[in-house]
């Protein structure tokens, strides 16, 4: 195995990092698993910034939040005795990986129960706020609320979202567009509801916590569409993103009818700690320490079964530390989130590239704790995710060439993703194409009786969710010309997802230089953890 | 909201194992153990019981055979008592084990606009208060023969069970105007391999091991309503 040699020479600037002939290897994630690959010299390869240091006491960060909250009073000064009070929750999707215990939602959770208990609010519930998501399990749900939450709350008055409740979801309206507002029932009959936000990405948070995380099918429809997603750009940047102008104007309506009390957290980006800390680094930084480890935990995975790696990284929790916490009204709270996310995940790059290099981890938001990342969900995390991590102008020029690597195996996990196995089998040998499917399929699958009793009282997403993850990277499939996987171990699953493949990143790149010329411009974004370009 | 409905699919429910943890033998002994005598309610209780392994037996080569030695039980007992006593088979064994899903799986179907159908290789009478709580529109369920009154042990055809299933099936759905690529079937059973094979839509319920690999096999959704 090469290795990967220490380098003493200064660089310009941090994040970007220029290959030449002295340049180590770079390690890019394949599933479960990691490549190690050489980059031709010119090759940019961009860094996500450092870890930003967390707040000293985080219990003081949130309570100062909610006594010095953004265009509302503070919290105790809403509330009343006897009053109804649902607070929400993100649900398992955020943050990725899941973080070491406590969760930050548990330490929210801790501190806003109390409050409510000492002001005589007893009639509390919490409720996990999945929109269309899995139901979280109880363990999960234990994992994130903590015992003493877990204990006081459970199951009466702790519990998923129901999307397809008919008795549970109530109507609020519709937006000046138009698009239909529904919500969580008992939320909407509360006094008062509080959201406790986990914001990883800027797509996260704001409107969208009580606009799509309480929301049902037929509220979604109205912005997750393949037209919505292709005038976004970026997810990454609400300003120019129809999705959130959407999700906006239904949030819009719901702060109308609900009051509402936002506890947004944002968390840094150390997302790998202890044996992975390494992946945190610029690979001509490694010492020899981390240099050892890395080839020793790729000699193991090497040979070691794709269950047992992925047990392996999902038992791996992030070490995040909270680095803002902001309460109060949905905008102006919301606001100061973006603000700070920008802050920890923005990059600036000179310049477009030709040829994007990219490695798609394990895991998504979409499928903690599950048996896969199935290929719908590789999909989405190429062409839906990284290609969209950027504001205002896409790091991958229009019609260059998108390069992941992954085994693209034809894995799913059938308790959590039942419908995805019909749509990937049975909808896209016969298309690809998003406005197609969403008019042909869409309500079939969101109505079919099984899939609904999965998503309602199984682990299952919902049946119409891989339709979304579909949409997701439609404007990515339209922006890039070429897409390109390395180190699949079939053909099949590339081929219908409209792929090429190549054995070797080199074979890759070359494959890419026939269209984009010899002098093309490759760079490569070294993640996770998270990055957003701003590309000038 | 009317692009959900479906007016020309149906879903067919297996009823033993899939909405209902107990099966024919149940309630042949809940019958059995109800006879106007205490002798003859022990003499026929204690000839089932001996005759499990046979019935074990005959079940694991072909579910006819079961049902055609197990039917000759029912030799004898009168129509009107049989009647009247599954009233009481179902408030007192059979509505305490329906699955707590089953009801609700049937109301997702409902409100997607399917016909529901039941369709079992129990008895017709048994069937009934069943469908009647669940609030199906149909069942089919295999019938006994009874001559001046009294069942003869035999069943009327068509037979219910096994590989006749999809034929029934296709029958029902010519009568009222179904499409079976767009219906579904739900069973918990290997043996009812083929009824789920004749729909577009399949889905295993508390499957048994066979089914269960069958199904993650061709990618069916598997679901447990206990």
């Amino acid at each position: 195995m090469r290795a990967i040699r220490p380098r003493t020479r200064a660089r310009d600037r941090e994040q970007v990092v220029t290959i030449d002939t002295d340049s180590a290897p770079r390690i890019l994630f394949s599933g479960e698993n990691f490549l190690l690959e050489d980059l031709p010299v010119g090759t940019r390869v961009i860094y996500p910034r450092r870890p930003m240091t967390g707040v000293a006491n985080r219990i003081a960060a949130i309570r100062y939040a909610l006594n010095h909250p953004e265009d509302m009073p503070p919290l105790h000064a809403l509330l009343e005795p006897g009053m109804r009070v649902t607070i929400a929750v993100d649900d398992i999707s955020l943050p990725l990986p899941p973080m070491v215990r406590p969760d930050i939602r548990q330490t929210v959770l801790e501190i806003v129960c109390e409050m409510l208990a000492d002001h005589g609010v007893d009639d509390v519930h919490i409720i996990v706020a999945t929109s269309l998501h899995r139901r979280m399990t109880d363990g999960e749900i234990r994992r994130m609320v903590g015992d003493r939450v877990w204990n006081e709350f459970w199951p009466e008055r702790l519990y998923n979202h129901d999307a397809c409740d008919p008795d549970g979801m109530v109507v609020l309206g519709k937006t000046r567009h138009g698009e239909l507002v529904e919500s969580n029932k008992r939320a909407a009959d509360s006094d008062l509801c509080i959201y406790v936000n986990i914001n990883l990405v800027p797509m996260d948070g704001g409107h969208k916590s009580m606009g799509v995380g309480l929301c049902g099918y037929e509220s979604l429809k109205a912005h997750h569409t393949p037209k919505a997603i292709v005038d976004s750009n970026s997810f990454m940047d609400p300003s120019n993103s129809a999705l959130s102008s959407s999700v906006e104007r239904i949030g819009r309506v719901v702060d109308e009818h609900l009051k509402v009390f936002h506890i947004e957290t944002v968390l840094n980006s150390r997302m790998f700690s202890g044996p992975l800390d390494f992946l945190m680094k610029n690979e001509d930084d490694f010492t020899e320490s981390d240099r050892l480890k890395f080839h020793a935990i790729k000699w193991t995975l090497d040979r070691t079964p794709r269950p047992l790696r992925r047990e392996v990284f999902m038992r791996t929790p992030a070490a995040y530390e909270l680095i803002g916490c902001y309460a109060g009204a949905t905008e102006p709270a919301h606001a100061k989130t973006l603000a700070k996310c920008y802050e920890q995940y923005a990059v600036e790059v000179e310049g477009q590239a030709d040829i994007l290099i990219t490695g798609i981890p394990y895991i998504s938001p979409y499928n903690v704790n599950s048996k896969a990342l199935n290929p719908l969900l590789v999909q989405v995390m190429a062409l839906g995710y990284f290609y969209h991590m950027y504001r205002k102008r896409p790091l991958l020029r229009d019609g260059g060439v998108l390069i992941l690597t992954h085994p693209c195996s034809d894995h799913f996990d059938p308790v959590h993703h039942p419908s995805y196995i019909e749509f990937f089998n049975r909808l896209l040998p016969e298309t690809r194409d998003a406005y197609t499917l969403e008019k042909k399929y869409q309500d079939e699958f969101a109505y079919n009786p099984s899939y609904v009793e999965m998503y309602r009282r199984g682990n299952a997403y919902h049946g119409a969710h891989p339709f979304y993850m579909w949409y997701w990277g439609q404007r990515g499939r339209e922006k890039v010309g070429r897409v390109i996987a390395v180190g699949t171990d079939n053909t099949t699953v590339p081929g219908l997802l409209g792929w090429e493949t190549a054995d070797t990143l080199a074979e890759a790149i070359a494959m890419g230089q026939s269209s984009t010329g010899r002098g093309a411009q490759i760079t490569m974004m070294h993640h996770p953890p998270i990055l957003i370009t701003d590309v000038h | 909201m009317d692009s959900r409905k479906r007016k020309n699919s149906a879903a067919f429910y297996d009823v033993d194992g899939t909405l209902i943890r107990i099966n024919i033998v149940h309630a042949f002994a809940f019958y059995a153990m109800r006879k106007p005598s205490l002798m003859s309610a022990v003499k026929t209780t204690a000839q089932t019981a001996a005759s499990v392994p046979l019935f074990w037996a005959a079940d694991k080569i072909s579910r006819k055979w079961f049902n055609e030695l197990f039917y000759r039980l029912y030799s004898g007992f009168s129509e009107d008592r049989l009647v009247i006593l599954s009233e009481e088979l179902f408030e007192e064994v059979i509505e305490p084990n329906i699955y707590p899903r089953a009801r609700d799986l049937i109301d997702e179907s409902r409100r997607a606009g399917c016909r529901q159908v039941l369709l079992s290789g129990a008895l017709d009478f048994t069937m009934r208060p069943l469908a009647r709580y669940l609030g199906v529109d149909d069942f089919i369920a295999n019938r006994l023969e009874f001559k001046d009154g009294y069942a003869t042990g035999k069943l009327a055809k068509p037979f219910v069970g096994g590989a006749t299933k999809p034929t029934l099936m296709r029958d029902y759905a010519r009568r009222h105007g179904i499409d079976l690529a767009e219906s579904w079937a739900y069973s918990d059973s290997y043996s009812d391999l083929t009824m789920l094979a004749v729909v577009g839509r399949p889905t295993a319920c508390n499957p048994d091991r066979r089914l269960r690999a069958v199904a993650r096999s061709y990618d069916w959704p598997v679901l447990d309503l206990d």
